[in-house]
């Protein structure tokens, strides 16, 4: 028996991502223009950078408590309260975890089994059907669509939901539609969650990047809360990618239970990082947040007006920093638009299916460039459009 | 529209066109041209300028900072000698400061002889003035928070992140 037929069955059902794929094309691209980064291209401000390279003077080099430092994930509870108006969080509901990817993988494996549903977003983040997979559960999909904003609606809910279904991932502001959920929106589907008493984890990685109204996070629907996982990190909303430091705010019971496997796992983030993050979380650095948002606006208004002009229907996405372009008009599929667009112009953009199935008709564009790059590129995807004529 | 954010990107790229404006603002183009209009006669916008390194010109140039000590005057406090210091040409920029002297003097000439003889014949006998302290520059780092030995930073993101 060779060792790919050994392989946990789990792995073997993995699918390769069409992202990859991408990857692989752009990279043998001469002079290609990637719109396709998932992360800010500001750098972490400098305040935060200077505390982590502190630590490491100070030589706070040591093993970090698995859940983080207190000081920490009390800096958390209070951010998510001056933020976005969470009440009643404290340490206790706080674990710092390995980027925000850790979380959603711990939230899976602590809860998810064999025989369990659980429901994902499509078009959705690409991380979660592995996640689900992984665990032996079946991954179930919402489809999401453009006409309502690409938000999850109470009647397709509605429809996805059984007795089987333990768990929902939702991730709202959404890579890759850019779309949001407001208060509204999330209490429409408050009884159904009850009614089947699912565990809702909820990635909020982009929660900063609303634009024009304030971000509402699921957090504040008080009886969600024994149900609730909050996943989120530190890389959108101030630039830290490379730091690879995330959080999730639960129930302290949940929060001790997936601990059981982050203690063993990964033991927790680097000491230096998350003592950078401490001053990240302080109100100091709202600043650099707000900063960053506005500077995303103007890009992402850039951006949709240029592809409307250009005859590909494009609304406004109300948050994250991507456009989900409907690229139905050119007659072409999403893989083949972005094939083309790559080989001919060298912009590479990413095929909704690489979302899910129902990202078909569209490509997502991220507009974390400058107003300068997002030119050049717009300029090349309008001499792409014209040759399609 | 958002007026913080127009002179935000104005002030990042004095050269972009009011069309880029106007989609960057989600307005039309005819809104952006007046707003910046009203904004130039308010005196918000005072002009549109080019940060220039010239060091790396190799023409002579010497800029210096002056600090001006001087007494206030009843009525006008310190605003006459102000008024005077501003007037020369030479001066590209002045403060009034708290600390150990009451104004800066920003300075651009082309020799060192030539700021010195422009702060001996000039701006010291001003009345009311009642020391100075030149200090001239060596090396420009940074303008207008702009690094300017800094090589523009390589995107080293990966090409495809999910």
């Amino acid at each position: 028996m060779s060792i790919k037929e050994r392989l946990n069955e789990n792995v073997r059902a993995l699918r390769p991502s069409l992202l990859w794929q991408f990857f692989a094309m752009a990279m043998d691209t001469p002079n290609v223009i990637s719109l396709s980064v998932g992360e800010p291209d500001f750098p972490t401000p400098w305040h935060i950078s200077e505390e982590g390279i502190y630590a490491i003077e100070r030589e706070r080099t040591y093993y970090p408590p698995s859940l983080g430092f207190t000081q920490l994930r009390r800096g958390i509870a209070a951010y998510y309260e001056r933020r976005f108006g969470a009440e009643g969080y404290t340490a206790d509901n706080v674990m710092v975890t390995v980027g925000a990817s850790e979380g959603i993988d711990l939230a899976c494996r602590s809860f998810l089994q064999k025989g369990d549903e659980c429901i994902i977003l499509d078009p959705g983040y690409v991380a979660y059907e592995p996640s689900v997979i992984l665990t032996g559960a079946t991954p179930v999909y919402l489809q999401l669509e453009e006409k309502d904003g690409f938000k999850v609606k109470a009647e397709s809910l509605r429809k996805v939901l059984n007795e089987k279904t333990k768990m929902i991932i939702l991730n709202y502001p959404s890579n890759p539609t850019g779309g949001i959920m407001t208060r509204e929106d999330y209490e429409e589907l408050v009884p159904l969650l009850k009614q089947y008493n699912v565990i809702v984890v909820a990635d909020e990685i982009y929660l900063e990047l609303v634009y024009g109204q304030k971000p509402f996070s699921i957090a504040c629907i008080e009886e969600l809360r024994d149900q609730l996982i909050i996943v989120s990190g530190f890389s959108k909303a101030w630039s830290m990618t490379g730091w690879r430091l995330g959080y999730m705010l639960a129930d302290p019971e949940l929060i001790l239970t997936m601990n059981n496997i982050h203690q063993y796992s990964t033991v927790g983030p680097a000491t230096p990082a998350q003592f950078a993050a401490i001053e990240a979380v302080s109100p100091k650095s709202d600043r650099d947040i707000d900063t960053h948002v506005q500077s995303f606006e103007s890009r992402r208004n850039y951006l949709t007006a240029q592809l409307n002009r250009m005859g590909l229907h494009t609304p406004l996405p109300e948050g994250a920093f991507y456009v989900f372009a409907n690229i139905t008009s050119t007659g072409l599929s999403s893989y083949d638009f972005c094939v083309r667009l790559l080989q001919e112009q060298a912009i590479c953009v990413i095929p909704g299916t690489a979302f899910g199935a129902s990202g078909e008709g569209f490509v997502r564009i991220s507009y974390a460039y400058s107003l300068q790059e997002l030119k050049t590129a717009c300029a090349r995807i309008e001499q792409f459009l014209e040759s399609l004529k | 529209m958002d007026t913080m954010q127009l002179l935000r990107l104005i002030e990042t790229d004095p050269l972009i066109s009011d069309q880029d404006l106007a989609d960057a603002l989600n307005v039309t183009a005819g809104e952006v041209s007046a707003a910046k209009k009203r904004l130039e006669n308010d005196k918000v916008i005072c002009g549109y300028r080019t940060i220039i390194n010239w060091d790396r010109t190799g023409a002579e140039h010497c800029d210096a900072i002056i600090q001006v000590s001087a007494k206030p005057e009843r009525d006008v406090g310190y605003d006459r000698i102000a008024g005077r210091i501003a007037r020369y040409p030479e001066v590209t920029s002045l403060y009034l400061m708290s600390g150990t002297s009451e104004f800066f003097v920003f300075i651009e000439g082309t020799t060192m002889r030539e700021v010195s003889d422009f702060v001996a014949r000039k701006l010291a006998p001003i009345e009311g003035v009642t020391a100075t302290v030149t200090c001239l520059q060596l090396k420009q780092y940074k303008i207008e928070g702009r690094l300017l030995e800094e090589e523009k930073r390589a995107d080293e993101r990966l090409l495809v992140e999910p």
